[in-house]
């Protein structure tokens, strides 16, 4: 039913505390209300997913609301680009606490095989991501193992703690880092200058 | 909240009358890229008067991956699995028609069985975009069962490419020259039960839907597109078919063995779209009747080649790169150095969206010149407003799902 | 010539323009930046085609004249296709527009616009389309890298004062 591990700050409510977090989070994990940020192709899969043969209803998560107001798991499906990359992030700024995100195939892992001019290389460039799923586009079923794993890892979060201590100083946006993943060094003409390697390409503006 | 970054609308947006009291006002509702009905990032900020559109602006883009300068970077053969994930709905026929385009320019001639592999493919695509068609625009039209017979359908199909291609979607199974592999006989078993089930399926999802009150009201005399407009505006497949002009790439210019094979094509008469609805139906049912007719062919074939032997552009056999120095010379030079003829080619093969084009120009160098992908559904994108405005704010739902278009391709 | 081609020529009486052989066989004309806009009409007019296929462009660089127009227009009466070339120089990236004869070219002509700087002189709308209105490149131009030019400007700007109002609000 948990684990014991003691509460800071809980005093002689330690165990009561412990049992509020595994039931707390029993009830999140088990209702989890995703948000189908379906941008391109795994947002197919993101459906077949709901659909009948994976069907998401048996974890729970079958509520997708469209509405980030209402949900708190951000299924990230598809490939970001950076004209779409604000609205992504305006969206999850919008969704209530507590709000897990999921980053559904290579494309919004890492960006996938996309390493060009237009597309954000990993939406955890401007998100906290909690799970990754790989493939292009994912099985239902490895998304449907991320959400278990994801399940499981709010089994151990601490929210009795968070009420006690209050949220944290600074909001995760994310690691902030643009990265770039170079052609494995095949530099064949001026025009393969890395993006953000200052030697080839120096930039008049930086943050 | 901060705001987001000024947007310029259009130019064309009718100015108001700013001391009218009712009309000086408009109300400006933007249907954002997240959006559960516009099938993809797709904005469109809608200029209403009341309940009624009066201007409506698309703003495309959320979407644009930079294919078309990938190809320019990667080369002619590795942008096969970019052209997947274009329509990512119908992922063959993407494949197939790029690889038509590259082999027009090349000259490279696919054997017979290939061709009837493609064409089965194709069809069983195209049965799989109508259905996500179908599902996707019932289920924002509120007929929400649709959507999981379709899925229902469209999972089978996913098993049959799992066991020939070993991918559900995004499947590259095209080369230039004809397929990557034979299709064995436990996929010739499986898509055999799924045409024969196929249209009864198709029976059990259309009834609920065609003698539909519902259907009928929220889909009848609305969006109707004239046979002028649509050929001014560039709609293509079952857009201008709906409107009832009689034009389909596979009879008119065609492609693979199409003139071989019996099967008719269906035309609306108003063009609206109940038409264009009946015309996907309908479609389907002759998709179905036609990979019936490849699945015939491939029996009579089994063993045949189904890629072709050309050296300069198709892998060899790996039992010969690993015995014979030759092979393997051909094999690294096709793996690094693939060069298609310098010289631009055209070809067409008719989606599920439409007109599907590549236009390839090489300067006979490893990298492409250029390669534009001429999308149906950028076509279609721009029927958006001609056809919503001074409509109802809730037809633009109806009018979205029966454009059917997929931002894969439109923003490339 | 072939039926296509006399048509064509019936057609372009009048205007200068030149046939190439491009290796997938189909008609294939040549003319001169100026020209353009008559040439499309009369092939509309005259010659029968009532559909735009596409509008692009490719990018000799460093060859020039830098720039090629390629239009491509089917007739579905009689269901041929006729493709039109003409060459703009970097310095003057300026060709007339169709939209007035073919509206559906519209989104085709500001993607060009927004892919290669083309400017497309009486196009009622010419705004970006694909990349977001405030970015400052081309980038299907051969000298723009493939992995861009700090892709992320606009968005660490708008970041920039997200954050300046998030943490002013709270």
């Amino acid at each position: 039913m948990g684990s014991l591990t003691p509460v800071e700050g809980a005093g002689e409510l330690g165990f009561l505390a412990t049992r509020a977090d595994f039931l707390i989070n029993w009830g999140r994990k088990n209702s989890l209300w995703p948000m189908p940020l379906g941008l391109s192709c795994c947002g197919i899969e993101l459906m077949a997913m709901i659909g009948p043969k994976f069907d998401l209803a048996r974890f729970g998560a079958e509520a997708a609301r469209f509405s980030p107001r209402q949900c708190d798991l951000l299924v990230v499906a598809g490939t970001l680009t950076w004209k779409m990359a604000t609205a992504v992030r305006t969206i999850y700024d919008q969704m209530p606490d507590p709000k897990w995100v999921i980053a559904m195939g290579v494309c919004s892992s890492s960006g996938g095989m996309y390493d060009s001019y237009a597309v954000v290389q990993g939406v955890d460039s401007i998100l906290p991501v909690d799970i990754y799923v790989p493939g292009c586009p994912p099985r239902p079923d490895a998304v449907i193992d991320a959400i278990i794993k994801l399940q499981q890892k709010i089994a151990r979060e601490d929210p009795v703690g968070r009420i006690l201590h209050g949220p944290p100083d600074t909001p995760d946006t994310g690691t902030g880092n643009v990265v770039f993943q170079p052609n494995q060094g095949v530099h064949k003409s001026v025009n393969d200058r890395h993006a953000h390697d200052p030697e080839s390409h120096p930039s008049e503006t930086t943050p | 909240m901060s705001k987001t970054q000024v947007y310029e609308y259009s130019r064309t947006m009718p100015a108001v009358d700013q001391d009218d009291p009712v009309q000086g006002e408009p109300m400006m509702v933007n249907m954002g890229p997240q959006h559960p009905a516009t099938h993809g990032v797709l904005r469109l900020v809608v200029r209403l008067d009341g309940e009624t559109m009066d201007f409506i602006d698309p703003d495309v883009g959320f979407l644009h991956r930079g294919k078309e300068k990938t190809c320019e970077t990667l080369g002619w053969h590795r942008f096969f699995p970019h052209t997947d994930r274009l329509d990512y709905v119908q992922p063959l026929l993407n494949n197939i028609a790029y690889a038509l385009a590259c082999e027009k320019l090349a000259g490279i001639a696919v054997p017979e069985r290939g061709q009837v592999i493609r064409v089965l493919l194709m069809e069983i695509s195209r049965i799989a975009a109508h259905l996500i068609y179908i599902g996707t625009t019932s289920i924002d039209l509120g007929a929400v069962t649709n959507f999981f017979y379709a899925f229902e359908q469209r999972e089978l199909i996913y098993s049959i490419l799992d066991a020939y291609t070993g991918h559900r979607m995004n499947n590259t199974y095209v080369r230039f020259g004809g397929v990557y592999a034979d299709v064995e006989e436990n996929v010739e078993v499986m898509l055999e039960k799924f045409l024969d089930d196929f249209p009864e399926k198709l029976q059990v999802l259309e009834r609920l839907l065609t003698g539909n009150r519902i259907w009928y009201g929220r889909n009848r005399d609305v969006g109707v597109l004239s046979k002028e407009d649509a050929m001014a505006w560039s709609l293509t497949g079952p857009n201008l078919r709906g409107s009832g002009f009689d034009w389909d790439l596979r009879k008119q210019q065609p492609y693979c063995g199409y003139e071989t094979y019996e099967f008719d094509v269906p035309v609306g008469t108003i063009g609206d779209c109940f038409d264009r609805y009946l015309v996907r139906m309908e479609e389907m049912r002759q998709s179905c009747r036609i990979a019936k007719q490849a699945l015939d062919r491939l029996k009579k074939t089994r063993g045949a080649e189904v890629l072709a032997e050309d050296r300069r552009y198709v892998l060899p056999p790996k039992a010969e790169v690993h015995r014979s120095m030759e092979e393997l010379i051909f094999q690294f030079k096709v793996v690094t150095d693939l060069r298609l003829p310098k010289g631009e080619a055209y070809h067409a093969v008719e989606s599920s969206k439409g007109e599907l084009g590549f236009y390839v120009c090489s300067d006979g160098t490893s990298n492409p010149l250029r390669c534009h992908i001429r999308a149906p559904g950028l076509m279609n994108v721009q029927g958006i407003p001609l056809l919503g405005k001074g409509r109802l704010l809730s037809d633009m739902v109806a009018i979205i799902g029966s454009l059917d278009f997929v931002m894969g391709e439109v923003d490339r | 010539m072939t039926t296509t081609q006399v048509r064509i020529v019936t057609a372009l009486e009048g205007v200068a323009h030149q046939f190439v052989q491009p290796r997938d066989g189909m008609t294939t004309l040549e003319v001169a930046r100026l020209d353009l806009h008559e040439v499309c009409k009369r092939l509309k007019e005259r010659a029968g085609f009532e559909t735009n296929t596409f509008v692009t462009a490719v990018d000799h660089y460093p060859a020039t004249p830098r720039f090629e127009m390629s239009y491509q227009f089917l007739s579905y009466a009689n269901n041929d296709r006729v493709r039109v070339h003409t060459r703009l120089s970097e310095e003057e990236p300026r060709v007339a527009t169709i939209t007035d004869l073919w509206p559906g070219t519209s989104f085709s002509e500001r993607e060009c616009y927004d892919m290669f700087g083309i400017l497309f002189e009486g196009h009622p709308d010419l705004r970006r389309l694909l990349m977001p209105q405030e970015y400052e490149h081309f980038p299907l131009r051969k000298d723009f890298p493939h992995q861009g030019i700090e892709p992320d400007k606009l968005y660490r700007t708008w970041d920039k004062q997200r954050r300046k109002d998030w943490n002013a609000a709270t």
